[in-house]
């Protein structure tokens, strides 16, 4: 693609800005000057090379989604870097963190800095890659997590897998804590799981499909919190989605156990109940849509502050992989296009939560989660609107309503269990270091 | 045939009363036929009704031959073993590509849930689930109502003990909602590994032990102990379930008069039930095994009338 000349000055105009950093919501304007945010205020007077005008709009920081899978290398029939970096942009984010179950697995520096060279190219949302905890996924012995960080590695994850063992968790924590990098905790018990193909309720003894139970998930929060607690460092409990587990985390704080999590839009607003159709494009992933007790108690966790942030798990699969029979589709499925305009419609408009609320689970909150400070080196979005920061900002539609999907998604993929439904919250511009990498009527 | 509208038979969840009762009303006029007392009819002259079985069976394969022969239709057997699956073609483009042939029902038998549903989302065709993994098995819950309206005149209020690994048997399945549709009380039994307690927010009682419920039910449905797809470990020991939860002479002779022995077969001879019980004079088995064929005969009939109406 060849490079676009870009305006070096930007003055968005008239929308509703917010800013849960500094508590900022109010109508005014930014002025974005060669890559950075030069000033946020009203009646900002100044010419510019371009003008967006956002006035009915809302302006808040770029959004930063901390587990998607972007597929490449290996399995770029479903996703690519590239797609997946537009996909993200198209729906306001502006750093994306890869997941590192790929073909081969991101468990070196080469594997890392590829994944960071091919973000660049693909002129859309910022990609961090994320480093694997174990050589070859394989749960055995550590990856070189000192190469990894070099290599541009933002976080560690054996995702798709729990850390194996909890000698292996407990060295990861302690050597990724020397690094200023935290765990992310796939949190499965898979002797548990084993077999499971949907969450172990009544829905899953009315459909005769083997069950995964909640358990099989707390049994290693519980046991991660243990070592996290023991060890002194971080975790990070990716796509939490038991009421049990986060009982767990929010008790294990109260402690001072310096713990965070994850949940994601699918876990807050569907339950198993969906798996009655059969349709596993849309609904089968792991971990399992839950029960309706669960999906209650995300909620309330995402009210008092227990869940720190929203993440996507965006995990596309190609139509071919998941239109069988269900318990031979893989799990996942895609969310970077979807996760606003459904977290949006559905849970700010609806006064579950504040709309301030809504863009700190995908702004300042991931940023904590991760420690994705000046201190870190790595070109992440900042999650604020603070004057002097890179300008990765999105300005969004909070009223026309519109039809995820309808006309087909900046991915690859499209198993996705929110296409077709009418929202509002639709991405008009998304700007990654200044430049304008979504723009949508 | 006013109780039935759908061109698929799928399941018994959901299924309403007035469907059953279209089926089983058409099953009695179609027994004669059934049981070659009377020539075979002609009413699907000219349609075809393949059989897609992805999972071994002798019985309800046979079963929906019979069935469709005589109705008058073609029957073909897509042979699995020598099929496209095994060359990593999916289930949906193998079921196209025979619907293509000028194919107008499916009998679909499956080691997965779901995927008659799969199918009928997917194909042109009438689909019949002729059982899909432990999810449901809908000609059987019919044709064990039909032997029980027949033996007990009435299936409303009737007890009925179902025992065995029912979390993944699909006869369970859809006898427990073929029954609680008809009013029939149900209790699900065996050991909890096997039997989950999520089935009572499902209409049926649970029960881990055996002997108590045996002075109250009018029909015991045993279920085969499957060791090919079992759970590993679900239990210590075959001989261990057999002696906990097996049909012996003893605990048949601890039922009430009247009350029957039903099992969907293959019975595992001195497993699940003793010989003597299985040849006994409570036991139905034979004639489940008889209705089967003008049940699949009805069933037949009513998804490609449906069909034909659009």
């Amino acid at each position: 693609m060849a490079e676009r000349s870009e305006p070096a000055t930007i003055l968005i105009r008239g929308g509703r800005v917010i800013d849960p950093a500094s508590g900022r919501d109010e109508l005014a304007d930014v002025l974005v000057m060669y890559g950075r945010i030069a000033d946020v205020g009203a009646g900002i007077r100044r010419a510019t090379d371009r003008t967006i005008d956002a006035a009915g709009l809302v302006v808040c920081p770029g959004f930063i989604d901390i587990h998607v899978h972007l597929r490449e290398p290996g399995q770029e029939r479903k996703e690519t870097i590239r797609t997946g970096a537009r996909a993200a942009a198209a729906g306001g984010f502006t750093t994306v963190c890869a997941m590192p179950n790929t073909e081969p697995p991101l468990d070196t520096r080469a594997a890392c800095e590829f994944v960071v060279d091919q973000g660049r190219r693909a002129g859309g949302a910022r990609v961090l890659p994320i480093g694997c905890v174990s050589k070859g996924r394989r749960g055995e012995e550590l990856a070189e997590l000192g190469d990894l960080a070099a290599g541009g590695a933002c976080a560690f994850s054996d995702d798709g897998d729990p850390v194996r063992t909890a000698a292996l968790m407990h060295r990861a924590l302690l050597y990724a804590a020397m690094l200023d990098r935290v765990v992310i905790d796939h949190c499965e018990d898979p002797t548990l799981s084993a077999g499971g193909q949907m969450h172990a309720g009544v829905v899953s003894a009315e459909l005769g499909l083997q069950g995964k139970p909640g358990v099989s998930e707390d049994v290693i929060v519980a046991r991660d919190l243990l070592l996290a607690e023991a060890c002194g460092t971080r975790v990070h409990i990716a796509h939490l989605s038991t009421a049990r587990s986060l009982a767990l985390v929010r008790e294990a704080r109260r402690r001072g156990v310096r713990a965070s999590c994850e949940v994601t839009p699918h876990h807050l607003l569907l339950t198993d109940e969906q798996v009655r159709a059969f349709d596993a494009a849309a609904h089968k992933m792991n971990p399992p849509l839950r029960s309706e007790a669960d999906r209650q108690a995300l909620l309330q966790g995402l009210a008092d502050g227990t869940i720190d942030c929203v993440a996507s798990d965006h995990a596309p699969h190609s139509q071919e992989d998941k239109e069988r029979e269900w318990d031979l589709a893989p799990c996942g499925v895609i969310g970077l296009e979807t996760t606003w305009p459904v977290i949006y419609t559905e849970l700010v408009e609806t006064g579950v939560i504040s709309l301030s609320r809504a863009v700190e689970l995908l702004t300042v909150g991931p940023v904590r989660c991760l420690g994705l400070d000046a201190d870190s080196q790595l070109e992440a979005s900042s999650g604020t609107l603070a004057r002097g920061a890179a300008a990765d900002l999105v300005v969004f539609d909070p009223a026309t309503p519109f039809t995820l999907g309808a006309s087909g998604f900046y991915s690859a993929a499209r198993n996705s269990p929110f296409a077709g439904r009418e929202v509002r919250g639709r991405i008009r511009y998304t700007l990654v270091g200044g430049r304008v990498v979504h723009e949508a009527d | 045939m006013s109780g039935w509208s759908s061109p698929h038979l799928l399941g018994m969840r959901g299924l309403a009363r007035e469907a059953i009762e279209a089926v089983l009303e058409l099953a009695a006029r179609r027994r004669p036929h059934a049981e070659a007392q009377a020539p075979p009819l002609g009413l699907l002259a000219g349609r075809t009704v393949a059989n897609l079985f992805f999972e071994p069976s002798t019985r309800t394969r046979t079963s929906f031959t019979l069935a469709a022969r005589r109705l008058g239709a073609e029957v073909i057997d897509y042979a699995v073993a020598a099929g496209s699956t095994v060359k990593g073609e999916s289930t949906v483009d193998t079921a196209r590509n025979i619907v293509a042939m000028g194919v107008d029902a499916l009998v679909v038998r499956s080691a997965h849930a779901g995927t008659p549903v799969l199918l009928a989302r997917h194909v042109d065709a009438a689909i019949l689930n002729a059982g899909d993994g432990a999810h449901e098995h809908p000609t059987q819950a019919l044709l064990d109502l039909f032997t029980l309206r027949e033996i007990f005149g009435e299936v409303r209020g009737l007890q009925v003990l179902i025992v065995g690994d029912i979390g993944a048997s699909r006869v369970a399945r859809s006898n427990l909602w073929a029954l609680r549709t008809m009013g029939a009380e149900v209790t699900l039994c065996g050991p909890p590994t096997l039997v989950p307690r999520a089935f009572e927010a499902l209409g049926a009682r649970v029960a881990h032990r055996l002997e108590p419920e045996l002075e109250r039910a009018d029909a015991v449905m045993l279920l085969r102990i499957q060791h090919e797809r079992h759970r590993a470990g679900a239990i210590p020991s075959v001989r261990e379930y057999a002696r906990l939860f097996g049909m012996t002479a003893e605990r048949a002779a601890r039922l009430r008069p009247g009350a029957i022995i039903m099992h969907p077969g293959p019975i595992h001879r001195g497993v699940e039930l003793m010989p003597e019980v299985a040849d006994g004079e409570r036991s139905v088995v034979l004639r489940q095994a008889r209705n089967g064929v003008a049940i699949r005969m009805a069933v037949l009939e009513l998804c490609l009338e449906a069909r034909r109406r659009g």
